[in-house]
């Protein structure tokens, strides 16, 4: 018998505003495919097509403010609404679990944090505690919200284990939440392959080179850092084009900032893009640029490799620990971010080997693999837990395994 | 009787510098590094000085008074016999020392450790005449055996190399050229140079096994691979262990136990009744056993034993004809400060650490780069030929009395 998964997220691509719903997508489809698992999100579009099971709490979608938003940025009310949603649904899905049947509880992120909690302690069955981020990473580390604080860090001792997406990702959580690093598991995100059509033509990129900011535009992302070293380069190329993709909390400042710095007739913000324009933008750029303030992962990196576009990260990303292809910065040094920028503008010979290298290293991180790596990491829970049952039970569960 | 004949490279390249787009046509120190990393000159070279050359000097001295049935063989390049001038005479003189006492031959190579051969033959051929001039006036000996930056090998450079009248070279018993055939043999070329070839598998297992602890012979004794050695058919010539100097306390550390195995090994060689020969005896004491003829490059490194590791991917190979195509300009300006960093840029080292074999498993390659990745390796070097140019062209335009213009394209 292999264990069977109740799965909590927040979002799930197609329907997803950031790296979380596609982050859960990779897994629910590649864990899907041996084992029984039961995703439960506020709200999913209904799908015909979908083959996998997943259950929406709620009958409509939750309104803003988004999970990404850093609650010190949002006012006052929404964020109580946004507080008083994540108790409603973990009240709902305390509801949904008693007609589904699983072994291991695995949650993502705090807000789905308190509905893990309640359920292991209603049912004693196992809880992972899966990070993508915490609220150091949303906020730049001023203005963590405690409220949230507070049930990252309860959900995370509660859990018989934490799945952290990176290295990063893991010493943050030991230094700020004081979790001893043996009940942290590093489990890092992969990129899915998918085929997308002949991507539209962007007549911009026939006369200009394109650099390419992909994602939300919230302080975490380093976006206006992205904007100086624009502004740095067009005094040596100003033919290039900057495109700013994504909208967010920062969108208004970020444009304004374009105007001060005198580069707006040369960075354009797209505002929302669907996954298919997206791919468009990451296909004829020359380069992406990532120059995240703390990036747990980042998958946008990523994706726009196996795009074929290489890609400059910020150092202080978990995706730099599995990215040897790729140009790597600070995300502060803002001379540094231009001189790469330019470098892969200037040399046809960079762009190639960073592109086709890349390519392959981003390729090589499957999401089977980070599934198998999550099994992994149930099977060194579940055996404690169950032993401490009864070994006849955990016999029973791991059936040939002993 | 068998026969051991030890050969060591010295070699430091000058590192640039993480030279940016913004230093263009501003700044033409390229390789003043100062950031007490790995790619500040001085400070490798003090490190290794300490850890490496001075020690390893002192013992091998030892080994020469002690036993005088000893010898050894070095090369040393011409950039790393500037730098110690510069920064470290006094182990210049403990090399001195070494050659002085006659039992040590020291070999030709390129001045800057360079593939010249492979681009202009006229680069090439002036590139050994310099280093022939540094080695005598700085050990007084006039080198008669040749090898090439890398253990390079080709019929052509082994014809160049005969016409330049030296009495044989050394190069790599690569399994792809000797077939079933040992390398402890002399071999000839296709132009009938006589040739020593390396026997990688005892080489390495001093340069590369010898701290690997998963390595069945870990930890080897002196006295085993003396016996190894001792247990070479008698009718072999000469078992060649070339290796980089530097394996001696900084590829592996003192710790390892690499200098007391030296120390040991030509005791235990002796009782063996093992013979020493230097390149040079060997030559005049065996006839060459059969040609060898190897149209293709060969080299020392990597599996492959070809050029690869330098010459593969698409920015080593623009680098390398970028850097080239301005050999008339530089030329023509008559100007040695151009030309000396002209030529301080061929040293093969910079094409080496843009190598993207392997990169990502974290392996040899990336433990002697100078750059945090091949593709910064690329964009230092690349911006620098970029300031190169801009100087070829500042003075061919100087002497048109022209104001100079940006070679930034837009």
């Amino acid at each position: 018998m292999t264990p069977r998964i109740l799965m909590l997220g927040w979002e799930l691509s197609p329907h997803h505003s950031g790296g979380l719903g596609v982050a859960c997508r990779g897994l629910l489809s590649a864990l899907s495919k041996s084992f029984s698992v039961t995703f439960i999100l506020p709200f999913f579009p209904n799908n015909r097509k979908e083959s996998l099971r997943i259950i929406s709490a709620f009958s409509s979608p939750v309104t803003p403010p988004s999970a990404y938003l850093p609650s010190h940025a949002a006012p006052l009310p929404a964020l109580n609404s946004l507080f008083s949603r994540v108790r409603e649904f973990a009240k709902r899905v305390s509801e949904l679990a008693e007609n589904e049947s699983f072994d291991i509880i695995h949650a993502h992120d705090w807000l789905t944090l308190e509905a893990g909690m309640r359920i292991k302690r209603e049912t004693g069955k196992p809880l992972v505690a899966h990070i993508h981020a915490t609220e150091f990473d949303r906020t730049g580390g001023t203005g963590v919200n405690s409220h949230v604080y507070a049930i990252e860090q309860q959900g995370m001792q509660e859990a018989d284990l934490v799945i952290a997406v990176s290295n990063y990702t893991k010493q943050l959580i030991v230094k700020h939440y004081g979790i001893p690093p043996k009940n942290i598991t590093v489990v890092h995100n992969a990129v899915e392959v998918k085929s997308f059509p002949q991507p539209d033509s962007l007549r911009i990129a026939e006369h200009s080179p394109l650099v390419a900011f992909v994602g939300r535009l919230t302080l975490q992302k380093g976006v206006d850092y992205f904007l100086r070293a624009a502004q740095r380069v067009l005094e040596f190329y100003p033919n290039t084009m900057f495109v700013i993709a994504g909208t967010g909390d920062m969108e208004l400042q970020l444009v304004r900032q374009a105007i001060d710095l005198g580069i707006s007739q040369r960075v354009i913000f797209t505002g929302f893009l669907s996954n298919e324009e997206i791919r468009s933008i990451m296909e004829v750029a020359t380069v992406t640029v990532m120059p995240s303030v703390s990036e747990p992962f980042g998958i946008v990196p990523l994706e726009s490799l196996v795009a074929g576009t290489p890609v400059i990260i910020s150092k202080q990303s978990g995706v730099s620990e599995v990215l040897a292809h790729a140009l790597k910065v600070d995300f502060w040094d803002v001379e540094e971010i231009a001189h790469n920028i330019m470098s892969v503008l200037s040399y046809p010979a960079l762009h190639k080997e960073l592109a086709q290298n890349g390519r392959k290293n981003a390729l090589a991180r499957t999401w089977n693999n980070a599934a198998q790596d999550c099994i992994n990491a149930y099977h060194s829970i579940n055996i404690e837990h169950m032993l401490s049952e009864g070994r006849s039970q955990a016999q029973a569960f791991y059936g040939g395994l002993f | 009787m068998p026969s051991v004949c030890f050969y060591f490279q010295v070699h430091q390249p000058f590192r640039l510098s993480r030279y940016r787009i913004f230093d263009i046509g501003k700044n033409h120190n390229y390789f003043s590094d100062t950031s007490q990393t790995s790619s500040d000159n001085q400070y490798i070279l003090e490190r290794v000085s300490r850890k490496c050359y001075l020690p390893m000097n002192a013992l091998l001295l030892e080994t020469l008074r002690k036993y005088p049935e000893t010898c050894f063989s070095f090369s040393f390049s011409g950039v790393l016999l500037e730098q110690l001038e510069r920064w470290q005479p006094h182990v210049l003189n403990s090399f001195r020392e070494l050659v002085k006492t006659g039992r040590v031959e020291v070999l030709a190579e390129t001045s800057h450790h360079s593939f010249s051969f492979l681009s202009s033959l006229q680069e090439f051929r002036e590139q050994v005449a310099l280093h022939q001039e540094m080695i005598s006036r700085i050990f007084g000996v006039i080198p008669r055996v040749f090898r090439g930056t890398e253990l390079m090998y080709s019929n052509s450079l082994a014809q160049e190399v005969s016409q330049l009248g030296y009495h044989g070279m050394l190069t790599e018993g690569a399994d792809r050229v000797l077939g079933w055939q040992s390398p402890n043999y002399l071999y000839s070329s296709t132009a009938s140079i006589p040739l020593l070839l390396k026997n990688y598998r005892l080489s390495d297992d001093i340069a590369f096994r010898f701290s690997e602890q998963s390595w069945s012979s870990w930890p080897l004794q002196a006295s085993t691979f003396a016996n190894w050695i001792s247990q070479t058919p008698q009718e072999e010539h000469v078992v060649n262990l070339f290796m980089d100097y530097e394996t001696f306390g900084e590829h592996q550390w003192k710790e390892t136990g690499i200098f007391s195995f030296m120390k040991q090994l030509p005791q235990e060689l002796l009782l063996r009744k093992v013979n020493f020969l230097t390149p040079s005896e060997a030559f005049r004491r065996f006839s060459p056993v059969a040609p060898l003829n190897i149209p293709d490059v060969l080299s020392w490194a990597d599996t492959e034993r070809d050029l690869s590791a330098w010459l593969d991917n698409e920015m080593q190979k623009d680098a390398f004809s970028r850097l080239y195509k301005m050999e008339d300009s530089v030329r023509k300006t008559n100007n040695p400060a151009l030309l000396e960093d002209w030529r301080r840029l061929q040293t093969s080292d910079h094409f080496y650490y843009m190598c993207t074999k392997w990169f990502a498993d974290g392996d040899v390659h990336k433990y002697f780069n100078a750059h945090e990745s091949p593709y910064e390796a690329y964009i230092a070097f690349m911006n620098v030929t970029r300031d190169m140019e801009w100087r070829l062209q500042e003075a061919s335009e100087r002497s048109k009395t022209c104001v100079p213009k940006s070679v930034i394209p837009s």
